[in-house]
């Protein structure tokens, strides 16, 4: 039995109504940052590069069927990436990005080389292993000079370029925004097309898909590098924005919640990454409100709910229910006396 | 003209305090006193969120016994899963969004590493944090951040000194937990013994994932040390305590202070294995029969039955809990009505032979501007089957 | 040599920890095809049921038939209320469903018994073993206990007709279903099964490592890894696996690597092996059609 379902990856086409939400949302977006507290701000800056890991760990996951219960290890190393190399040789923010997303290309690619030969539950294990080892790598005695051991490494928050009237918080949000709606504009254009239909056919049918000519190795080793460069690349702006890394901030359950939010998104979808997001920042705080007493209890309570009202994710349900409002609509204007 | 009006406001300015003598920073008025905290509620750490639940109780005694002259605790304590990532975020809507006048009591290391600089950019008061890293003592490059334990360091060299002294041939053993709180005490102990670290025949270290640490524990009995230092969290103390006993080894055994709840480790590892631990205490131990006498611990007694029932009454969090509000209460008395956040840094930095109610009585907290260790000594103690017997004099590890 | 044995001795008795947490995990992958991410927390709380019983004043043996009773039930009422419904959604959704179980468990129990260790008594006595001074009582009787379960277990699939029925539901539910096996009770009564090994994991693990809420954080990793190693529909297999995780593991940290980075290397040596023999070693390579 696959450990993944055969979802059919949502919808991808350019239409006037997509292309309409998406410069709807993206100018709310970008708006946000001067209504919103500084704080706020801050919080939604943390949203945004979670979309953009989830975003990575989908198209391994929903599009490409491979498992990963790992990606907090990306997380951290393109976080370390950027640490490292901001805290030692001084290079700038921005910098820093394209050196952790193509640091973790590479350990993705290397790390998919064996996950060829692991199918569902010994994936899972694998990279669950890898999730369970970054603590203790990053603690390693001999990488200490480097990884700042136990403690860590702190480092400074960029300002805004001279001249523009921001805060701190609003450049980065802008800044992590920019990153964002990149890479989300070069996930869709690599899943709507030829690799898109690919890696669903890899998941779906590797036999038949290898038997037509695509080249099953390369694709899935490939997925896993992407997949890694976008939660590397997350990984280095969350470094920027919370301005510390330290081995307790890359532990197991990170992973999982990176799962969670796929899921509870949308597997498959490019906009479920968004809601997950949303979900990773926001759901804790509110079970935190609702008790102190089992605050997990709250959160495992709620996801249960999540996951029997839509089994397949927010994205998926969304466009139902609004063809289900539609359609309500449409059936009682119709049923008037003038039809 | 300009310069006429600005002399007025400056004289204003300066008499004003002397007429109203109310000075208020954020999150303070006439009715409350606002104050923060991070804590791990949730997440791998979630064995500590007792202190945040028993500070809260601690501050509704204040509170219904009329708060701080005059003035309501309104005690926000949230849940950061020991992220440090969410505690940033936490910490932030502390500040930012609840205007807390300070931060009190948030709870772990790397935690507090990622606010460090945040809070002492923003000014504001990171007060009596709850960790024992040494980095929080530094009042000359972070003012505004003062941690409460004991440092993990100070009391591993205090270790040092005793070892040095009663047994200056001893061969060492070291267990400790592989993460900020172990290491630093393994750095402790080092620059304890300094020259003679060449001591330390065996160092080994555990994970907070690994079931158990006995086969640590035969690895160390192995290297033929006559005495052995656990720098363990409780769980894991106690199974190298029950496991140095089952193998009938004895060395002298020095035990972190961390772990030395008789109730919720030496119980469980069994009074007869733990008869002979040495430990450098600061807290009184609630099961000692001894401690019933003290008046801070009736009083202890009283506030655990009405206050924070349903809560374990051996465990040592509640007293560790109790120490720390109540130190936060008498800062904010000494505040009086200057109540804004250099005034609270003022007060906390000037604490002087302070005896906490439920400390043992001798140890008092000292603190200047230039120092910000709040426990400088600690008392040895040995366990003779009941409880904590101190013995020696205070020891100091600067 | 001494030392050596120690050790030995030592990750054999690890090993029948992991062992007894795997037989679980196969026991509800046998019948379900789902790995039970909440299998260890379950375990932890059915053994904070049964340290509440011991407290009552129960018997030992009492409680601990008691425990499996009420760990069986529980666990065929989490299969009908809880799994039951996302039972058609995708297996991710069925896998964050035992992520939610598991922190729902876990942070309940901190909760309603706080996280202070308790003793959990062992039913074979303390001290060490008469004539070996390696081994604890307990950590000999636990080991029986593992392997009376593997024999049962083997037993009961093979000689019992409800055994077989759940083998058929599980392999072929159409078929099962045609021929009359009533597929969704075989399901629940998977779940309770497996219910009550975790907790018979859980009891025999609590006096070695004391009972808290986290008790099982650890030792689920190594178990799910011992279950693939030995191939996780082989519970012969997760009992081997468990064993030669728990040796490897306190030899290579004791004698090799050291400790720092013993976890590492011990899973990277599993996954080495998997490489080799993707089925596990016991496992059966599962042939599809195209």
């Amino acid at each position: 039995m696959p450990l993944l379902p055969k979802i059919a990856p949502a919808p991808l086409e350019p239409t006037l109504g997509r292309a309409a939400m998406v410069v709807l949302l993206l100018a709310v977006l970008c708006v946000l940052p001067f209504v919103l507290s500084d704080y706020r701000t801050f919080q939604l800056t943390q949203a945004v590069i979670y979309a953009v890991v989830l975003l990575g760990l989908n198209i391994l996951t929903g599009y490409n069927g491979q498992i990963s219960l790992g990606h907090g290890a990306f997380f951290a190393i393109g976080a370390y990436t950027a640490a490292i190399l901001m805290d030692r040789w001084g290079v700038p923010y921005w910098a820093t990005l394209p050196a952790a997303g193509a640091v973790c290309f590479c350990f993705g690619f290397a790390f998919g080389l064996p996950a060829l030969r692991l199918q569902g539950h010994y994936l899972a294990l694998a990279t669950f292993a890898l999730a369970v080892a970054t603590p203790q790598i990053l603690k390693y005695r001999k990488l200490e000079d480097f990884t700042g051991g136990v403690q860590g490494i702190v480092i400074m928050k960029p300002d805004a370029p001279a001249g523009l009237p921001l805060s701190q918080d609003q450049w980065l949000y802008l800044f992590t925004l920019a990153v964002a709606a990149l890479l989300f504009l070069a996930a869709w254009n690599l899943l709507r097309g030829r690799v898109g239909r690919a890696l669903v056919a890899l998941r779906d049918h590797p036999l038949a898909a290898e038997s037509m000519g695509i080249n099953g190795s390369l694709y899935k080793t490939t997925a896993f590098g992407v997949s890694a460069l976008y939660t590397g690349v997350g990984g280095a702006l969350g470094a920027i924005a919370v301005q510390f890394v330290a081995p307790d901030s890359f532990l197991p359950f990170l992973s999982i919640s990176f799962l969670v939010g796929i899921t509870v998104g949308g597997l498959a979808t490019v906009s479920g990454a968004l809601w997950g997001a949303l979900f990773i920042v926001y759901l804790p705080n509110w079970a935190d409100e609702i008790s102190k007493s089992a605050p997990w209890a709250i959160y495992g309570a709620i996801l249960l709910v999540l996951v029997y009202l839509m089994p397949g994710g927010v994205a998926w349900m969304l466009p139902r229910a609004w063809a289900l409002v539609l359609r309500r609509i449409r059936s009682r204007g119709g049923a008037g006396p003038g039809a | 003209m300009i310069r006429i009006l600005a002399l007025a406001v400056a004289a204003l300015a300066t008499a004003l305090p002397a007429h109203a003598q109310k000075k208020y920073g954020p999150g303070v008025s006439d009715a409350e006193i606002r104050i923060g905290q991070t804590m791990p509620y949730s997440g791998p750490a979630s064995a500590y969120g007792v202190i945040g639940k028993s500070q809260k109780a601690f501050f509704d005694m204040v509170n219904e016994q009329g708060g701080i002259n005059g003035r309501k605790i309104n005690f926000i304590s949230l849940d950061d899963g020991y992220n440090p990532a969410r505690t940033v975020e936490q910490t932030r809507r502390l500040v930012e969004q609840e205007n807390v006048l300070l931060l009190f009591q948030s709870l772990g290391t790397p935690t507090n590493s990622a606010i460090h600089k945040y809070v002492n950019a923003r000014k504001v008061p990171h007060v009596l944090i709850a960790t024992g890293a040494s980095k929080w003592a530094d009042p000359k490059n972070y003012p505004w951040t003062m941690g409460f334990n004991p440092s993990y360091q100070v009391e591993a060299r205090i270790y040092a000194q005793h070892i040095l002294k009663t047994a200056p041939n001893a061969k060492i053993a070291v267990l400790y937990q592989n993460d900020d709180f172990g290491k630093d005490y393994v750095v402790g102990l080092k620059s304890g013994l300094g020259a003679k670290a060449s001591m330390i025949v065996r160092e080994v270290s555990y994970e907070v994932s690994d079931p158990t640490v006995d086969s640590q524990v035969v690895d160390l009995r192995g290297s033929g040390a006559d005495v052995l230092l656990t720098f363990a969290t409780p769980k894991f103390a106690a199974q190298a305590i029950r496991k140095v006993g089952d193998l009938g080894w004895k060395p002298t055994h020095y035990l972190t202070v961390v772990s030395a709840s008789v109730g919720a480790v030496l119980q469980p590892a069994g009074l007869d294995k733990a008869t002979g631990l040495i430990t450098a205490l600061y807290l009184v131990d609630p099961t000692d029969p001894e401690a019933s006498k003290l008046a801070g611990m009736k009083a202890w007694g009283e506030w655990m039955q009405k206050y924070n029932k349903g809560a374990d009454p051996n465990d040592q969090f509640h007293v560790n809990a109790y120490a720390a509000a109540w130190l936060l209460t008498e800062i904010l008395k000494a505040c009086g009505d200057d109540l804004t956040r250099e005034n609270v840094m003022k007060q906390a930095a000037s604490l002087k032979d302070v005896q906490i109610p439920v400390v043992i009585p001798g140890i008092r907290v000292n603190t200047t501007a230039s120092d910000f260790a709040t426990f400088g000594e600690m008392q040895l103690g040995r366990f003779d089957g009941k409880r904590w017997v101190p013995f020696g004099e205070l020891l100091s590890g600067r | 040599m001494e030392a050596f044995l120690h050790q030995l001795v030592s990750g054999l008795a690890a090993g029948g920890i992991y062992a007894s947490l795997a037989l679980a995990l196969v026991m509800i992958y046998q019948s379900t095809h789902h790995i039970n991410f909440a299998q260890g927390e379950m375990a932890m709380f059915s053994t904070y049921l049964a340290w509440t019983l011991l407290q009552a004043g129960l018997p030992y043996w009492v409680a601990f038939a008691a425990t499996l009773g009420i760990s069986c039930a529980a666990g065929m009422l989490i299969e009908r209320v809880l799994i039951r419904p996302v039972e058609k959604a995708p297996v991710l959704t069925v896998v964050i469903t035992f992520i939610a179980l598991l922190v729902i468990f876990n942070s309940v129990a901190g909760w309603v018994f706080t996280h202070t260790v308790k003793v959990f008594p062992s039913p074979f006595g303390a001290g060490l073993l008469p004539r070996n001074p390696f081994m604890s009582p307990h950590e000999f009787g636990s080991i029986v206990v593992t392997l009376a379960v593997l024999v049962l277990l083997y037993a009961f699939f093979r000689f019992t007709p409800l055994g077989l029925a759940m083998r058929a539901a599980a392999l072929n539910p159409v078929s099962a279903r045609l021929s009359g096996i009533r597929v969704g009770r075989m399901l629940a009564l998977g779940w309770g099964l497996a219910a009550a090994i975790g907790a018979v994991a859980g009891m025999m693990v609590a006096p070695v490592v004391y009972l808290d809420p986290n008790m099982m954080a650890g030792i689920l990793l190594y178990a799910f890894a011992a279950a693939l190693l030995g191939g996780i529909d082989n519970p012969l297999g997760a009992v081997v696996g468990g064993f030669v995780v728990g040796v490897v593991e306190n030899l290579m940290g004791a004698y090799v690597i050291g400790t720092e980075l013993k976890l590492t290397v011990a899973l990277v040596l599993i996954l080495g092996v998997l490489l080799f023999k993707p089925a596990g070693l016991f496992g059966r390579a599962v042939v599809t059609r195209v």
